[in-house]
């Protein structure tokens, strides 16, 4: 990315008129007064990029709809009470024992998305699903976003030995291949009898963020590199501002927007790295539920031929989060830089 | 600008030519960059950027600092202010050697001594509001916060002609005129005594350009400040300066008064700087002879020896190109601080260079406008002289 500037360099809020002409000699003019009538009121910047946003139609049906899916995970619990069913019991009745060989009921009244090979309700087991892979997502990203903002911040901006020696280090870590390094670091994560040392959902938030962090260092340290050759950096140090006062205060408001976009891009990636590792079975286990041990289940069990729900209920809830989160990162690209490829419609 | 009239806040100040106590004293400021190449930043030469500059900055005056680009002003001004590092030299502010203050012993001088930079646009935080860029040197030195902070930025905003009202907003939402205005409040936050400004009308229009040089010459008069002022537009450094320097390769040729230098040019180079100057009056200048060097500025990293301009000079002779020539009053002329050119042969004043040729190389200052030349001869740099009738030979204007 390129971009440095952002977005309030291209479109600069209204201005009143400037403090006309050269001032009378002696002493500057005096302040302009308010043009009356009209009122200008400025917008900052993110102001500016929440307008734009509103008017993306896409982005906003994506909020929308990822609000619900937070406020659904959230609840979830509480409509797991209002169906009758928790995510974790095997029911007796969703097993439907009539025909030759037990089979698990279809969606009907009782079960909204049928049950399981184990009779568990695979609503219920979607909604508590939505939990996992949000926080694995968002806790990951949040992770990688801290210390690769951090690590590439001192990279860019220190320089010399240090960046040298921090882009190796990136570049070993982009250089595992991930699926293969996940599966042993979970696989060593076992004590003698056979049990988890730690929990698998912290293991598999580490993992992502283990893998995912440099993506945010290079992102970070290449703005830095042409951050830092800017005159107000200059300005900063000629003012007596330290390294660190520098990077917090100058550096980051400058950071937040691609930060922003890279993260809501990065979030729906590492909510299918944790399916991905549930479906291998190194990620989170049964019974907990997850989107991803859920598709497991559902594919090797067979059943998801007589009882679409098994399959369905986890795969398309995967599908709309992931879909929702691009669609919104891509909005909020537009939002936050409108320089970038696609044009708005004017309002 | 004439002496400015100074207000009680600086009893001590003198502006006159000779007296005055100096504020800034550079003594053979050197700086090279190491040109480093391969795998293993091997250093394989240097860039001779600022070779060995002498100057006084006296209380209350403006020194005017001149050159082509690429001739080490902005690099001078980034050493004065301890941006860079210098390869030799001191720079002693008030007495103080400030060359060799850690960053922390720098920070107290920040406060005596700020920097007003060329371009607006790069030179303020745009996801920053104007308030608050303007408030950092009283929360970078702990001065003031709060209402108290708020309050002295709408001062300043006052002092400098914005509105305080401004002070929620952006950069982006300010004309160029007004972020300078911006800078120059930042700058003056901390009451300083001596401002660097680098170019600081350069990037702005014209009717700009006048607004934010009376603002510094208005704040000159009220809070008796002293000034480092960097321009390639001759015009405004002569307006504003009480003394000019220029500087040709890293290296000041010539140091005088602004009348004395704009009228009797004594170094060759700053001849043919002026002879570039346009003229507003067609008449006068289509009379005048230009003075067109010949080649290209040499390039810093492989310097001339001797005297850097003597490949281009139409009066050099064997001496220049041997000898280093001192920044000195010159032979049989009376010692005067602020008549100093490094030049072994000095032009005197009616003398006609046009007319001269290099007992060297044999290199003539081509006196007409010929378009080839033109074309291809950066010349004198900044103040381009892409137009003919543009040429003046400053020796008439010496006798004048």
């Amino acid at each position: 990315m390129s971009e440095q500037a952002g977005p309030d360099a291209t479109i600069p809020a209204p201005v009143t008129a400037d403090p006309a002409g050269p001032p009378k000699r002696p002493g500057p003019p005096p302040p302009p007064t308010a043009s009356p009538g009209k009122s200008v009121t400025a917008r900052t910047p993110l102001q500016l990029a929440m307008a734009r946003l509103r008017r993306d139609k896409v982005a906003l049906a994506a909020g929308v709809l990822l609000i619900l899916l937070i406020l659904v995970a959230v609840c979830a619990p509480l409509i797991a009470k209002l169906v009758g069913h928790d995510p974790t019991t095997n029911y007796p009745d969703g097993i439907d024992a009539s025909g030759l060989l037990p089979v698990p009921v279809t969606p009907g009244p009782g079960f909204l998305l049928g049950a399981d090979q184990l009779g568990r309700d695979v609503f219920v087991r979607t909604l508590y699903g939505a939990r996992i892979s949000l926080l694995v997502g968002m806790v990951a990203t949040a992770i990688a976003l801290v210390v690769g903002t951090t690590v590439g911040l001192l990279a860019g901006f220190v320089g010399g030995k240090t960046d040298t020696v921090l882009s190796r280090i990136i570049d070993i870590f982009l250089s595992f291949p991930f699926l293969v390094t996940a599966l042993t670091l979970v696989a060593l994560n076992r004590d003698a009898f056979g049990q988890p040392r730690i929990s698998p959902i912290l293991l598999v938030m580490a993992v992502i963020s283990l893998f995912t962090w440099t993506f945010f260092a290079r992102l970070v340290r290449g703005q830095v590199l042409s951050l830092r050759e800017r005159e107000f950096v200059e300005a900063a140090r000629s003012l007596g501002a330290s390294n660190f006062r520098v990077m917090v205060v100058d550096l980051m408001p400058n950071l937040v927007a691609p930060l922003i976009v890279y993260a809501t891009l990065q979030i729906p990636l590492n909510i299918v790295f944790e399916a991905t590792l549930s479906y291998l079975g190194v990620g989170v286990r049964a019974p907990t539920a997850s989107w991803g041990n859920m598709l497991f289940d559902a594919q090797a069990s067979g059943y998801y031929q007589t009882q679409p729900g098994f399959l369905l209920g986890p795969g398309i809830a995967l599908l709309l989060t992931v879909l929702a989160f691009n669609l919104l990162g891509d909005g909020l690209r537009d939002a936050l830089d409108p320089r970038s490829s696609r044009t708005m419609a004017k309002d | 600008m004439t002496s400015p009239s100074l207000d009680k806040s600086t009893p001590a100040a003198g502006t006159s030519s000779s007296g005055g106590e100096p504020i800034l004293r550079l003594s053979g400021v050197t700086k090279n960059f190491p040109m480093r190449s391969g795998v293993f930043g091997r250093t394989t030469g240097s860039v001779s950027a600022v070779a060995g500059v002498d100057f006084e900055l006296r209380k209350g005056e403006t020194l005017g600092l001149v050159g082509e680009s690429g001739c080490g002003k902005s690099t001078l001004a980034r050493l004065i202010m301890g941006l860079l590092p210098v390869s030799a030299g001191s720079v002693e502010f008030e007495g103080q050697d400030i060359t060799k203050l850690s960053r922390s012993g720098m920070r107290p001088l920040r406060r005596e001594m700020q920097m007003i930079f060329q371009d607006p646009y790069g030179s303020l935080n745009p996801r920053r509001r104007v308030g608050s860029i303007i408030g950092d040197p009283f929360a970078i030195h702990k001065i003031a916060d709060g209402e108290d902070r708020v309050r002295r930025v709408k001062e300043l905003m006052e002092l400098v002609g914005l509105n305080p009202e401004h002070y929620n907003r952006f950069p982006a939402d300010f004309s160029g005129g007004q972020r300078q205005r911006i800078g120059v409040a930042r700058a003056l936050a901390l009451r300083p005594k001596l401002l660097v400004c680098d170019e600081p009308v350069s990037a702005l229009d014209v009717s700009i350009q006048a607004q934010v040089i009376n603002l510094l010459d208005d704040l000159q008069d009220e809070l008796g400040l002293s000034y480092i002022f960097i321009a390639h537009d001759l015009s405004v450094v002569r307006h504003v300066s009480d003394r000019v320097a220029v500087m040709y390769l890293g290296k000041v040729v010539e140091l005088g008064t602004a009348e004395r230098l704009y009228t009797e040019p004594r170094h060759p180079y700053t001849n043919a700087l002026l002879s570039a100057v346009p003229l507003a009056d067609p008449d006068r200048a289509a009379q005048r002879k230009r003075l067109v060097l010949v080649g290209d500025v040499p390039s810093p990293v492989n310097p001339p020896s001797g005297c850097r301009f003597h490949p281009r000079c139409p009066k050099a002779q064997e001496k220049c190109a041997a000898e280093v020539p001192t920044l000195d009053s010159g032979e049989g002329v009376a010692l005067d601080p602020d008549d100093l050119a490094a030049c072994h042969f000095p032009v005197l004043p009616g003398e006609d260079l046009t007319q001269a040729r290099s007992a060297l190389t044999g290199v003539q200052a081509t006196p007409e406008a010929v378009f080839g030349a033109i074309g291809s001869n950066p010349g004198s740099g900044d103040p381009t002289n892409r137009d003919s009738t543009n040429g003046d030979s400053t020796n008439s204007g010496a006798r004048a």
